[in-house]
């Protein structure tokens, strides 16, 4: 078991023929992910690495082949456009790894999905990988082994380096969900805490947090309420200086939280032992 | 990007709201002239990109145009933590009679738009928000409908406004929300929105604008007051890094916030200083490497750097050429201790097999031997 992605994923990638995503289809399919279909408006008919073929919109790709997940791939000023277009296409889960999208844009664009119950994970995320079933995303392949952990993570390549650090001492992971650093996203720690505690394959959760907003002060109300299975967890941020910040009515909405000091203490409050580093977890999930 | 008070103004003046007669001027003569214009008691206010204007004497009332020139003189000469006075607004004297807080938000818990006032105007709302939290009244506008007349009346009674005002309240409340959306603002503030002599206007005016949307906003992206950034954080913007520059002696250079957030951690762990956050951000080329090692080498603090490259979306061979292009050109004198792990990281290690750089396996590792490095050196 896993969650979100495993083997049945029926995978289209939103800008297929883009340097990104033709880079990183060519990863997935080498990892084993069953790419389907492609879309890149204006490309209809082409072929990618011989097998992929490519449509001009996410509706038709989805007709002929049955994709019921969506990667995007396309520059920030065009992503709101390409999760719109998934979502009304019927795609139930939609991963965008864009960096950069406007946060207007993207309020809107959570909004409309959550009306139409899209599951969204992203914006400006590494993705999932399931280890040895799927790699949705850039999650390098090779740096995770298949296992009970379940990760998730603000972060990308601060993942990839607990996701490592725990393939050195031979722990693998369930599956590894990379949310995404953005402020208003579509997926929060709470959603897969909530996944992982209801899968059966997971037995212990890495939660990777960073400085800014409050949700690893609600994930650790959830935690200490909640969860069943034992939580580890770092925070990055610790040495950053104060002062760079949202303006003074964000920090009022957020209630002043989001220091990494506020994060550990909330975290270790709720039974979850932090990491000093983030190599360290990998020793505090042996 | 954050813009000046009379920018925001101008801004908020295009959508209909009410906003004091005046101009703004770069010479206290241009200020006397200003103050003749408008005739009467005026306010010299100094422009520049930070709170407490008031309290650090950047704002005066001038009573006649001679006392305008000599206060505007007196201002533009002044430094406001640290940043140069270059222009002063010239606003006619408002009589006040009550002060309002109006404000627009983004909510990234609720996922929308929050509209906040509050009756307690004039002072620092984030003071208001520690100490009277039911001061304030919070609406959420759902992004997709935008504000709709009913909430614009909430809000007017939530914050116990006369009834004679609700009228004109109103659409100053979606004039702002105009500006908030159209402009892809991340705050729309007016503190204070004033009553005076029965009218309601916006005394001062604060916006901030959202970068990853400037792309379709040239206009204000030519309102961008550079004087607020270090001149190597602008450098980095032009090519796409993020870069905030620190006290410390090691460089860094990363690929990913978290991880360079992280990073900046580890080196402190293990009592080394960081000189900066670097993020070369994903899928960063050849050409960004070798401008953000550039941006790090120029800082003479910079006593050791420490790359650490964990490549998803990024990849290690470019990476790799990246530095060997920076090297060539820079000619770094420090020591570089280089970690790079992920997709393509082989191929990025056998391009720097020949290069002078040292190398670790472990995060832990590469912060140790920068820190023996920067104190070595």
């Amino acid at each position: 078991m896993s969650i979100l992605v495993n083997k049945d994923t029926r995978l289209l990638v939103q800008g297929i023929t883009g340097s990104e995503g033709l880079f990183h289809t060519q990863q997935m399919l080498a990892y084993g992910t069953n790419v389907v279909a492609g879309v890149t408006p204006g490309k209809g008919g082409e072929w990618v690495e011989g097998k992929v073929p490519v449509f001009d919109s996410v509706k038709k790709a989805a007709e002929v082949t049955g994709a019921n997940t969506s990667i995007i791939f396309v520059p920030a000023r065009f992503a709101p456009d390409a999760m719109l277009e998934a979502a009304d296409a019927g795609i139930p889960l939609v991963i965008c790894i864009t960096e950069g999208v406007a946060v207007q844009d993207m309020m809107r664009v959570r909004n409309y999905l959550d009306q139409k119950k899209v599951r969204l994970i992203g914006p400006n995320c590494p993705g999932l990988l399931t280890p040895g079933e799927s790699k949705v995303g850039i999650i390098p392949g090779d740096i995770a082994i298949p296992g009970n952990i379940g990760v998730v993570s603000r972060s990308g390549t601060l993942t990839y380096e607990v996701l490592y650090a725990m393939k050195n001492i031979g722990l693998g992971a369930s599956t590894c969900v990379g949310i995404g650093g953005d402020p208003i996203n579509g997926t929060n720690f709470i959603d897969c805490l909530k996944m992982f505690n209801e899968d059966p394959k997971t037995e212990k959760v890495v939660l990777i947090g960073e400085i800014g907003g409050n949700d690893e002060e609600k994930a650790a109300e959830y935690i200490a309420n909640k969860m069943t299975k034992p939580v580890v967890s770092f925070i990055a941020g610790q040495s950053a200086p104060p002062g760079k910040r949202m303006g003074h009515a964000g920090a009022i909405i957020e209630g002043g939280a989001g220091t990494a000091a506020d994060k550990i203490k909330a975290l270790e409050s709720a039974g979850v032992r932090v990491a000093k580093h983030p190599e360290e977890i990998a020793e505090l999930l042996k | 990007m954050k813009l000046h008070e009379y920018q925001s103004k101008q801004i908020f003046s295009k959508y209909g709201i009410p906003i004091p007669k005046g101009r703004v001027a770069a010479t206290a003569g241009e200020a006397k002239q200003i103050a003749e214009e408008l005739g009467g008691r005026v306010v010299i206010k100094s422009q520049v990109l930070v709170g407490g204007r008031g309290k650090a004497g950047g704002i005066k009332l001038a009573k006649d145009p001679a006392e305008a020139e000599q206060l505007a003189t007196q201002i533009l000469g002044m430094e406001i933590k640290g940043l140069p006075v270059r222009k002063v607004l010239v606003d006619e004297a408002a009589s006040i009679d009550q002060e309002i807080y109006l404000g627009i938000t983004n909510d990234r818990a609720a996922k929308k738009p929050v509209i906040m006032a509050s009756a307690a105007g004039g002072v620092d709302i984030e003071e208001v928000a520690a100490t009277t939290p039911e001061k304030i009244i919070k609406v959420h506008i759902d992004p997709l409908l935008g504000i709709k007349d009913y909430q614009t009346r909430d809000i007017a009674s939530g914050i116990d406004l006369p009834r004679e005002y609700w009228k004109s309240f109103g659409e100053i409340v979606k004039g702002l929300w105009q500006a908030y959306s159209e402009n892809d603002a991340t705050l729309a503030e007016i503190n204070p929105l004033i009553i005076s002599k029965e009218r309601l206007i916006a005394l001062d005016g604060k916006m901030l604008i959202d970068d990853n949307a400037i792309f379709r906003h040239s206009a204000l992206n030519e309102m961008r007051d550079l004087d607020v950034e270090a001149p190597s954080e602008i450098e980095a913007r032009k090519y796409g890094l993020t870069f905030i520059k620190l006290d410390g002696d090691i460089g860094c250079m990363v690929n990913g916030a978290g991880l360079a957030m992280a990073t900046m951690d580890i080196i402190k762990l293990f009592g080394g200083e960081p000189a900066n956050f670097l993020d070369i951000g994903g899928g960063a080329g050849q050409d960004k490497v070798a401008a953000a090692m550039r941006i790090i080498l120029t800082d003479p603090n910079v006593k050791a750097v420490l790359f650490n490259i964990f490549g998803g979306i990024t990849r290690g061979d470019e990476v790799a050429k990246g530095i060997l292009a920076a090297m060539q050109e820079v000619k770094p004198k420090v020591p570089m201790a280089i970690r790079l792990v992920g997709t393509n990281a082989e191929e990025g290690r056998k391009l720097l097999a020949d290069a002078d750089m040292i190398t670790a396996e472990t995060l832990a590792d590469a912060a140790q031997k920068a820190v023996a490095a920067a104190k070595g050196a």
